[in-house]
């Protein structure tokens, strides 16, 4: 059972239904207890970085989401859920974020033929591959299309995170891994067959073969 | 690199795809979740409902459209038409629609674009934007109408684009209203100038007609998207034809 985290930002029955055409079960909780006895975690979002981090904090899931992270088992973040994992977000003033990662959130900074938001499918490049198989390098070809929207991106201080890269007018990060934290700026759950690939694969991860931080 | 987005729109009419000119003569096509997953099949880039229901007391239809379609589409989808409140804008989304698209209630009521975006993000509220060629003190102005073109606006098609923008809007749909329907191409000059007097994507919208009035959208009228109805609808041309004769065109797709 894959635990959804619901802090009312973002289109949570998207990711639910996608895992569940992928054959997962998915339960959306704001529960701080059921989220820090989930299984798996997914924590989605869009929005902006302050308010997340507001309502994160109102519902006291802080904690539960950390706690959960460093306890080994499967974690997804998806687009603000990527984010929000990192120590400070810029988005209309600084914020701090769950500080899982180090790090800054950053808005694009791009000639002005490059529009922002940064909206639509666009490749992605794999970093080379860190040992261990896991869903952003099991079924996951470079140059693959994934849906992305997002104005900011993250910029982690230690490179080995950096799973995926995307180009819109320079590299930037994609996805992250780290042990059994896997997050994406792009949205699995609208990248038609190659997103229901990587969320296949999240929902097959288990604890102990990937808990090697 | 990213790909430039082929659109398909439909409209919805009491929960069922109809094809007709006008909003006259409509005939049914379809149920919405299985023409959206007949597109999404054809490599359809996001997906557009169009709801000319428009009347409010039919909105919970459109809102069991929209979940039905996200249950089974694994990709944007925008729902358009009769959206006026910041209410409206919260049923949609948690329906499942990925981004809403504000027509008339913009012009009328410039802060319910900023107040929604305020909520729920700027990369969901989208901006219809419906600009016409008028002769204004014998000079040509792109006046913005609303109601489906019958009534004017005063508002100018480039500066009301930046203003949409500052207000907090993710994206901008443009249709030209000399252009639509007509199948003689997109109005390039207009989404040229508007394209480039914004910093946010710009949908071209009115006139498609065949695949390379969407290279010309996308390679002179600078969109960043095209989107089209009826070329797709009575089965001219499929998605898949319309992004090959784009990327013989050099434009970056997602095949």
């Amino acid at each position: 059972m894959i635990t959804i985290v619901d802090y009312q930002m973002g289109n949570l029955r998207s990711v639910q239904k996608a895992i569940e055409k992928v054959g997962g079960e998915a339960k959306i909780s704001s529960d701080p207890a059921e989220i820090a006895s989930a299984e798996k975690l997914v924590l989605p979002g869009v929005g902006a970085f302050g308010d997340a981090m507001a309502e994160i904090r109102r519902r006291d899931l802080a904690s539960p989401i950390i706690d959960f992270v460093d306890s080994g088992r499967p974690f997804l973040g998806i687009c603000l859920g990527l984010q929000l994992l990192f120590e400070r977000g810029l988005e209309h003033g600084e914020h701090e974020g769950l500080g899982i990662l180090a790090g800054d959130v950053v808005r694009f900074d791009l000639p002005s033929n490059f529009k922002v938001p940064h909206m639509g499918w666009n490749t992605v490049t794999k970093k080379a591959p860190t040992g261990d198989a896991n869903p952003l390098t099991e079924g996951i070809e470079n140059d693959s299309h994934f849906y992305f929207v997002h104005s900011y991106y993250v910029r982690p201080t230690d490179p080995s995170v950096v799973a995926l890269t995307c180009d819109y007018g320079g590299p930037f990060c994609a996805a992250i891994r780290r042990g059994n934290v896997i997050a994406t700026q792009f949205h699995p759950e609208k990248s038609q067959d190659n997103g229901l690939k990587l969320l296949a694969s999240f929902n097959g991860m288990t604890m102990n073969a990937e808990a090697s931080v | 690199m990213l790909a430039a987005r082929v659109i398909p729109c439909l409209d919805v009419f009491q929960g069922r795809v109809v094809k007709g000119t006008n909003f006259v003569n409509l005939r049914d096509a379809g149920d919405p979740v299985e023409v959206a997953r007949r597109y999404e099949a054809e490599g359809a880039d996001e997906l557009v409902f169009l709801d000319i229901t428009a009347s409010h007391e039919e909105r919970d239809i459109i809102l069991d459209v929209v979940r039905r379609t996200a249950e089974q589409v694994f990709m944007p989808l925008t729902v358009g038409g009769g959206v006026r409140t910041v209410e409206d804008v919260r049923a949609l989304l948690s329906a499942g629609c990925d981004k809403v698209s504000i027509n008339s209630a913009a012009c009328t009521d410039p802060d319910f674009v900023r107040r929604a975006a305020d909520r729920f993000g700027s990369q969901c509220i989208v901006v219809n934007i419906d600009p016409k060629r008028i002769i204004k003190d014998g000079k040509e102005v792109w006046e913005v109408h609303i109601n489906g073109g019958r009534k004017p606006t005063g508002l100018m098609a480039v500066e009301w684009a930046k203003e949409i923008e500052r207000l907090g809007a993710g994206e901008i749909v443009l249709t030209c209203m000399d252009a639509d329907g007509t199948r003689d191409g997109y109005d390039i000059e207009i989404t040229s100038a508007v394209s480039e007097a914004v910093s946010i994507p710009v949908v071209a919208s009115g006139g498609a007609g065949s695949p390379q009035h969407m290279v010309e959208a996308i390679r002179d009228g600078k969109a960043d998207a095209a989107l089209a109805a009826s070329i797709f609808h009575f089965g001219q041309f499929t998605i898949a034809e319309t992004k090959q004769a784009m990327r013989e065109a050099g434009i970056a797709v997602r095949l």
